[in-house]
């Protein structure tokens, strides 16, 4: 590690936090299920492929427009267990909570906790508590983790995506990142801005039983954004990718929060999106059912793996140019989730 | 803000696009000033596009970059005092000072908060009495005048515990500087579009006519920055020599008096230094001697040392436009935005984030 501290860039998703992990982390920690840094580990139990994920949320503000910190927590920890093909089964919840912190916004956290466990049909089945000194915390951490259970022949993951294969978005990208920041920036803008956080359990069930064996790899690009999940699936794939910037799905509300803030869509964070990565044949069908059911109507086809370096990621720009799109590096970004 | 979408329509850009390229291939060098610009640029793609021979060429209009390194260590200083927190652009965070960045000290205790206008910093004050909030304000232009409006704020309510630390710039001394320098043959500037709503297109009309050079003012869309740059080689290849405006929706040609008028009120200016350029007469901004009790410099006794540059980064150079960043020879090596040695691989408005975010090796 060339840092002696921990520094805020170490939990933005991007390089710090991939450099954190892979010199540090798996430097002492070396299950294989670990190395493959996949969205969550999955395994064989007695015969039965199961998956497993943990998250812990940190937002602040906890309450902000389309969601708090308790859906984040539950709808998190379930899209973690999606992205390995998975239907999660039970989650687990652990609190930290401040010394001071009124009861009343728990109890709204855990009114929306055990409305989208409902919701989702993932029940809770074990949980925990730890108060500590005021300061200490700030007012809510939670953890969340939880079991699945992937159905057979299923098999989706990082290592599957192949050169040729085709880069699906299921929706808009940014809109939870620009609402947790332009709320921290103290802006009201015109044209709601929303967190999209979202469970996406069900778009990949149905996805999946539809399309057997034409889903590849499936990500939820959250901290780090659309962008740094490509370079890192770029990577892995040891192809290059082409993103095509006028097929991009990004709400007006979201380009004009941006501008104002000096953001780029492509690296803010989504909680109720994935990327599929698809055979080629079937792209268009699959964006296809993917705008036809709720989670995913903004679903669009946005760019391809093709041949070229390992973990080289551009982009066709609106006017006919080309640029390469790089992981985030550690910008110092607020506590978004 | 309908009307992002409408500047960047490819339908409005691909004729800009074509007609860029309709100019006969030949050797000219544009320098765009602004750190904004560069960063627009190479997001756009538009460096992949350019007509043959065409150069273009960052300048110092990055106010991260040309802050100096005793500064950048100064603003350590002040986040590390007691009952201190100090409010920062989020761009100061991880800039490399002698004694570490500002994220480090953060680290280990430092206050640092980051805000996105002054009147945040000013609204802290009132959230933490029991301490001092400094602003560290660095800046063109374009961010003085909001500084200058906080200050008089502060001083209607009578905070007591609030302070600027002013690092403010001007941006016409470094040009004079750059444009004397006959090494940089430069055919013609792309000039900033913020900076000159402020200061006016007439701020450049003394460089045109003194070094016969075309001098067009550019907002930051592509459609922007594609007419400015057709303006700029029709005025090349008809060899005039003419401020012109290509941003008339937010530009004038006299800027925008009142806010100088707020600037001078708050402000006086003063000898300031900058990265790669040294001390430049007048380039700076103090806060005038009737608003002391503002003043971070006088609360706090800080002073400014003279501290080197971090050993092989050619920042200063890359600023004046003399080098770019793969010629630095610690460019995407030992510097990375990760592990950033200079302040131009720190700023989202540098010019080796650009060249290494948009992957120019
Ligand atoms: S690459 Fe790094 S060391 Fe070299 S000039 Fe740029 S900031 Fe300085």
């Amino acid at each position: 590690m060339s840092e002696q501290y921990i520094l805020l860039d170490h939990g933005s998703g991007g390089l710090a936090s991939q450099q954190l992990i892979s010199e540090l982390f798996l430097k002492y920690l070396t299950s294989p299920l670990l190395a493959s840094l996949e969205d969550s580990a999955v395994f064989t139990v007695s015969g039965n492929c199961l998956a497993m994920s943990t998250d812990s949320y940190v937002v602040d503000p906890l309450f902000f427009p389309g969601g708090d910190i308790g859906m984040l927590a539950v709808h998190g920890t379930i899209n973690d267990l999606a992205m390995r093909g998975a239907r999660p089964l039970y989650l687990s919840l652990a609190f930290i909570l401040e010394e001071g912190l009124a009861i009343n916004d728990l109890e709204r956290v855990l009114q929306s906790i055990a409305k989208c466990s409902n919701e989702a049909g993932v029940p809770i089945v074990t949980g925990d508590t730890k108060v500590v000194p005021r300061g200490k915390a700030d007012k809510i951490f939670i953890n969340t983790s939880g079991i699945g259970l992937v159905p057979d022949e299923r098999s989706i993951s990082v290592s599957q995506a192949r050169k040729g294969d085709k880069i699906l978005l299921s929706g808009s990208m940014g809109d939870h990142g620009i609402t947790i920041m332009t709320r921290r920036a103290g802006l009201s803008l015109e044209g709601e801005l929303r967190s999209d956080t979202m469970a996406l359990h069900g778009l990949v069930d149905h996805l999946c039983t539809t399309f057997p064996g034409a889903i590849h790899t499936l990500r939820d690009p959250t901290r780090g954004g659309v962008a740094s999940t490509l370079c890192e699936i770029a990577e892995q794939a040891k192809a290059a990718i082409t993103l095509d910037e006028e097929s991009l799905p990004i709400s007006a509300s979201v380009r004009a929060g941006c501008e104002i803030l000096g953001l780029d869509p492509l690296y803010l964070a989504n909680e109720g999106k994935m990327l599929v990565i698809c055979s080629p044949n079937q792209a268009n069908d699959i964006v296809n059912a993917m705008q036809h059911h709720p989670q995913g109507h903004e679903a669009a086809i946005i760019g391809e793996i093709i041949d070229g370096p390992a973990g080289r990621v551009t982009l066709h720009t609106g006017l006919g140019g080309e640029r390469l799109v790089t992981p985030l590096h550690g910008q110092p970004l607020p506590r978004i989730c | 803000m309908k009307y992002l979408s409408e500047f960047r329509d490819s339908a409005l850009t691909k004729p800009l696009v074509a007609e860029l390229q309709r100019f006969p291939a030949r050797p000219i060098r544009i320098m765009e000033i602004c750190g904004t610009h560069t960063m627009a640029i190479f997001h756009h793609g538009l460096r992949s596009i350019l007509p043959e021979g065409l150069q273009l060429i960052s300048g110092p209009g990055c106010p991260v970059c040309v802050t100096a390194a005793g500064h950048i260590d100064a603003f350590v200083d002040i986040a590390q005092q007691d009952k201190v927190r100090v409010a920062i652009f989020g761009d100061l965070m991880r800039v490399p000072g002698s004694n570490g960045s500002l994220s480090q000290a953060a680290a280990h205790g430092a206050q640092v908060e980051m805000v996105y206008s002054p009147m945040d910093a000013l609204e802290l004050a009132e959230k933490h009495p029991g301490e001092l909030i400094v602003f560290l304000s660095v800046g063109f232009e374009t961010t003085t005048p909001g500084v200058a409006a906080t200050i008089l704020e502060a001083n209607r309510r009578e905070t007591s515990n609030f302070a600027v630390y002013s690092t403010h710039k001007v941006i016409p001394p470094p040009l004079e500087l750059l444009l004397a320098d006959p090494d940089l043959e430069l055919n013609g500037l792309l000039c900033p579009g913020h900076v000159s709503t402020i200061i006016g297109a007439q701020a450049y009309q003394t460089v045109a006519d003194k070094y016969q050079l075309p001098c067009v003012v550019a907002g930051f869309e592509p459609a922007d920055i594609l007419r400015a740059l057709i303006m700029l080689l029709r005025q090349i290849h008809e060899e005039r020599y003419e401020v012109e405006n290509g941003y008339n929706r937010a530009v004038t040609w006299q800027g925008n008096q009142r806010a100088c008028a707020l600037v001078d009120k708050v402000f006086i200016p003063e000898d300031s230094p900058w990265r790669g350029m040294g001390i430049l007469p007048g380039s700076g901004l103090a806060i005038r001697e009737t608003y002391s009790q503002f003043d971070a410099s006088k609360r706090l006794d800080i002073t400014m040392q003279d501290i080197a540059e971090p050993k092989g980064c050619l920042c200063g150079e890359i600023l004046c436009g003399k080098f770019a960043p793969p010629d630095c020879p610690l460019f995407a090596k030992a510097c990375t935005p990760a592990n950033p040695i200079g302040p131009c691989m720190v700023s989202s408005e540098g010019t080796c984030a650009a060249y290494f975010r948009y992957g120019e090796k």
